[in-house]
């Protein structure tokens, strides 16, 4: 039998943004929001979003793709896809949804897309106001364990005690997401830039994530445009082909009240290496790579389980001058990510990985051929892909 | 302390109760009578927490629960400083603790590590488990929360 691939069939055309705001400064309905990233994205594609057949999306996003369809007055309706599972977990996920649709003739062209307003309906960073909890929750909110950051820093604190990792690998990561944005006009902390000593001063959020390591809370939406790819040069921009995708967790990663059979990971380790063998890619061949913050701990361990480092090496791979473009072994985060562009569950990096590929960053890293997205480090479930340009097809 | 009341947090959290399909009852009324109970196997003898309806080795259907025996280690630990909830705003900060069972496959349970919030915590040392009985309010019927302490 022979080996069953997407690598090189899709391309993404088109990529787009509304203007991304802090959470409850958007004045539009977060319906209006995808619309308008979807009609951006079709225009930077120079497609007629009428075309457009299919929507892929994740982490229970609000926004009907029958509804969208009908906004978009779409002629033939072909897919309608969400990937399960909060957080972002799902954002790379939905990618390769949406290629494996385009790439199998379920559709032609396929929008992934993700609209968020917590402005609107309500923010993530925050306990419920409820007087019960039941199930799972029973066992972590009575205590003082209800937010993300509150989920996710146990985990982070086993792995400085399994790996010897220090609160200098953290600090870089958020640093060099800061720097990335404060030359990309759209990112939210454009012109907020953070020093080190900012860092170090910063309030404890949970113990270890400072204030800095921790993603923002936005209003926005994103959206990119996949086809086949005997039809991506049809269109405007250079075509970014899909690679390799991969989604999925380790044993029991979904257990209640915190018994994943392996604690201290990111949830990538049997997802990497089924994207980089999708993708015929191997870790040291990847020129850049968004790396989902959560919160900064979660990047650490990303980076470790991708192979771009090693547990052993990690606290002298992970610095801020290795995290930059252009000049770092691996630039990472480069458009400022979800704790500097925007918290935009992640599509933000994926957009970000297109567009280092087609060499329009706002930090542009030299010759990228293989850029790597890694979706939504210590959920389940997680994503991965990797686009790359005409070069390595 | 930065908790002066009868509760480790403050009061208004939200209160647990039992899973309305039933599931973990047996457990929210052990800890009522101050007994500890993890989810068992009848069939392969293993533990497993969170509960579920069958068991995630063997599959069967046929569990039961154990009382917990011996004490606990801490396998991991956070202090929190942000309230995220109205009735955290005095709790600030607070320890939440992942606690391992070492007579139990090393099964965890998340609890709040009690005594001073800013004690040095050592992933490993050894934990007792301390119940905390809530009274009835308006809205939720009486309930026991299990937090640890260092031995």
């Amino acid at each position: 039998m022979s080996k069953r691939t997407m690598r090189g069939e899709t391309a993404i055309i088109g990529v787009g943004e509304t203007t991304y705001y802090k959470r409850g400064r958007s004045p539009d309905a977060e319906f209006k929001l995808v619309i308008e990233a979807i009609l951006k994205a079709s225009a930077d594609a120079g497609i007629d979003p009428r075309e457009i057949d299919g929507f892929a999306s994740y982490s229970n996003d609000r926004n009907d793709p029958s509804r969208i369809a009908a906004a978009l007055d779409i002629k033939d309706l072909r897919f309608s896809n969400m990937e399960w599972g909060g957080g972002g977990g799902g954002g790379s996920a939905a990618c390769a949804h949406a290629a494996s649709a385009v790439a199998t003739g379920l559709a032609d062209t396929v929008v992934v897309f993700r609209g968020l307003a917590q402005g609107q309906f309500g923010r993530f960073g925050q306990g419920a106001r409820v007087p019960h909890v039941r199930g799972d929750q029973a066992y972590t909110a009575p205590y003082g364990l209800m937010s993300p950051a509150q989920s996710f820093a146990m985990r982070v604190h086993r792995l400085y005690e399994d790996h010897g990792i220090t609160q200098d690998t953290l600090k870089a990561c958020s640093l060099a997401s800061y720097h990335h944005a404060q030359n990309n006009p759209r990112a939210v902390m454009y012109g907020r830039p953070l020093t080190p000593e900012d860092y170090d001063q910063s309030r404890w959020i949970v113990e270890p994530f400072h204030l800095f390591d921790c993603c923002q809370e936005n209003d926005g939406a994103a959206a990119m445009i996949f086809v086949s790819a005997d039809r991506a040069k049809d269109y405007a921009k250079t075509p970014v082909y899909f690679l390799g995708g991969a989604v999925g967790s380790g044993n029991r990663a979904g257990s209640g009240a915190h018994n994943a059979t392996d604690y201290a990971t990111s949830n990538f380790k049997t997802v990497a290496p089924r994207m980089y063998d999708m993708a015929e890619v191997k870790p040291e061949e990847v020129d850049v790579a968004q790396v989902y913050e959560n919160f900064t701990g979660g990047v650490v361990m990303s980076i470790i389980e991708h192979g771009l480092t090693t547990y052993e090496e990690a606290n002298e791979f992970i610095t801020f001058d290795n995290l930059v473009a252009p000049s770092g072994k691996m630039p990472i985060n480069t458009s400022g990510g979800n704790l500097a562009e925007c918290y935009m569950h992640g599509l933000e990096l994926n957009i970000e990985a297109v567009r280092q590929v087609r060499g329009e960053s706002c930090n542009q890293v030299d010759d990228v051929n293989v850029s790597l997205v890694a979706s939504g480090p210590m959920v389940t479930p997680v994503s991965d892909m990797i686009v790359g340009s005409e070069a390595v097809l | 302390m930065a908790n002066p009341g009868a509760y480790y947090l403050g009061e208004g959290m939200p209160a647990p109760a039992p899973a309305i399909d039933g599931l973990d009852t047996e457990y929210w009324e052990g800890v009522k009578r101050h007994e500890l109970l993890v989810q068992n196997c009848n069939t392969c003898d293993r533990p497993q927490f969170g509960p579920e309806w069958n068991c995630h080795r063997c599959h069967s259907f046929d569990l039961g629960w154990k009382p917990v025996e011996g004490n606990g280690r801490i396998y991991s630990w956070e202090r929190v400083w942000h309230p995220v909830h109205p009735a955290l705003q005095d709790s600030c900060p607070y320890l939440v603790v992942l606690v391992e069972l070492p007579n139990h496959e090393n099964v965890r349970m998340v609890g709040n590590l009690v005594g001073d919030p800013m004690q040095t915590v050592e992933i490993g040392a050894e934990v007792r488990p301390v119940f905390e009985d809530h009274e009835a309010t308006e809205e939720t019927e009486p309930f026991t929360l299990v937090h640890w302490e260092v031995v």
